[in-house]
């Protein structure tokens, strides 16, 4: 009677706990495979190719917003604008006339040393699209994916400095972490004298945390960090980072040290994707 | 005949549309932590009203989309939505007869249960996030929730006369 009562009960859902088990079991599959080996990268790309549409639309204002402004611009503005971009082609391209002398030394300093070839890295511009991505980490979703020859690891930076790296790539777009995401740590060595150490980010766009340095490190605010090249993702030699504060605590074994970030990460409209070859392709086995 | 019924659902896929794109939105730095759970809070309002067509099902595909397009683990957002909505459509008799007052609380319970399952999952997969992350989402669905209820209720009426 229990049981006939229940099956003409109009708002009985039938075998709704069943399908919602098998859901949440399938669900935790999904997860332990994805987490585990990334067995599911080409599932997500066939289902991101569904979102993509969806991203498109999200991002239209804000691109027709910056088309409208360009539109708009009167003529003077124009102008004014063409006359500062032509000085800074002319400066950039007199400090590029230096840099080739200076590579040049550097080269042949190499050769002397019997260094290794630097790494050189190839470069395209993408665009961020404004489209908010994982809401626990810092993430950028960039217009460009696998189709353009984007893959996972791959370095960002901006005009300024190092913006982060590709973590997952999609057929026509990516996610990119950056650099001042809490689970991001990027090897960076201390312009000045050379010191070698770990940049982590805090979860705060205009801060990075400098974790490893002991009380004695000399590390003094105002010293720039830049890339060291260890690790393999990013070329060495970019700016990261500035240091700004040094916390010796004698009673602490490690100081606290901060850094801003040389790029503006909660700004950057677009970034430079670097494609990073090594000239000798035997060096790799050290 | 089966077109009007699809024509029906017009209603419930352009709100979940329009959530999905609200989630997607980039807003200022500030305001990012006290970003409602659109998704989740139009999922719940459909499975309440219309359980037979809207249930674990539909929260479990959305849930992958959404993990596709934030990038999180392929299944949180989906598991975590999957169990949300199975206790709307368990109680949803209930939870249409409560007042408006009564059922925010309800939605509050549900969003933090939500916010939990998430939690818990990146726990496990070792993503670590700051507690505003989680907590922001809820109290912002939770005030949003009155508003979308009404302006919901209208098509409401709409979707369910077909059955």
């Amino acid at each position: 009677m229990v049981g006939s009562q229940s099956n003409s009960n109009p708002a009985r859902i039938p075998a709704l706990g069943f399908r919602a088990l098998a859901l949440v079991v399938l669900g935790i599959l999904l997860m332990w495979l994805d987490n585990r080996e990334h067995h599911l990268d080409a599932v997500r790309r066939v289902i991101g190719v569904a979102v993509y549409p969806i991203q498109i639309v999200v991002d239209t204002p804000a691109r027709a917003w910056s088309w409208m402004r360009d539109l708009s611009a009167s003529k003077n503005q124009l102008q004014l604008e063409n006359s500062r971009l032509r000085t800074e082609a002319l400066i950039t391209r007199a400090r590029m006339q230096e840099l080739a002398a200076l590579k040049a030394e550097n080269d042949r300093l190499r050769a002397m040393l019997d260094a290794r070839e630097q790494v050189r890295g190839e470069v395209r511009v993408a665009g961020i699209m404004a489209v908010d991505a994982n809401p626990y980490r810092h993430n950028i979703v960039l217009d460009v994916g696998s189709r353009e020859g984007v893959y996972d690891g791959q370095a960002i930076v901006d005009a300024s400095g190092v913006v982060g790296q590709v973590i997952e790539t999609g057929l026509s777009t990516s996610q990119a972490i950056l650099i001042s995401d809490p689970d991001h740590a990027l090897p960076v060595v201390v312009n000045r004298n050379g010191l070698r150490t770990v940049a982590f980010g805090t979860g705060e766009y205009k801060r990075l945390s400098l974790p490893f340095l002991a009380n004695n490190a000399d590390i003094q605010p105002g010293d720039l960090l830049v890339t060291s090249g260890l690790g393999g993702a990013f070329p060495s030699g970019y700016p990261v980072a500035v240091v700004d504060q040094v916390t010796r605590l004698p009673q602490e074994s490690f100081a606290e040290v901060t850094a801003t970030p040389a790029a503006a990460l909660d700004q950057v409209r677009e970034v430079m994707l670097i494609w990073v070859r090594k000239q000798d392709p035997g060096a790799d086995d050290e | 005949m089966s077109n009007e019924r699809a024509l029906r659902q017009l209603p419930v896929l352009i709100t979940l549309l329009i959530a999905f794109m609200l989630t997607m939105m980039p807003l200022p730095t500030a305001a990012e932590p006290f970003r409602p759970d659109w998704l989740a809070l139009v999922l719940v309002f459909w499975a309440m009203a219309v359980p037979r067509s809207y249930s674990v099902g539909i929260a479990w595909l959305i849930g992958i989309l959404l993990d596709v397009a934030q990038g999180t683990l392929l299944g949180q957002h989906a598991l975590a939505l999957c169990v949300i909505i199975y206790i709307t459509v368990k109680f949803h008799l209930l939870m249409r007869v409560f007042p408006l007052s009564q059922l925010t609380a309800t939605v509050f319970a549900l969003l933090t249960l939500y916010q939990f399952l998430l939690f818990w999952i990146n726990g496990v997969a070792g993503v670590t996030a700051p507690a505003i992350d989680y907590w922001g989402p809820v109290v912002a669905g939770t005030i949003a929730w009155p508003f979308l209820s009404v302006m919901l209720s209208g098509l409401r009426y709409r979707v369910q006369t077909g059955g």
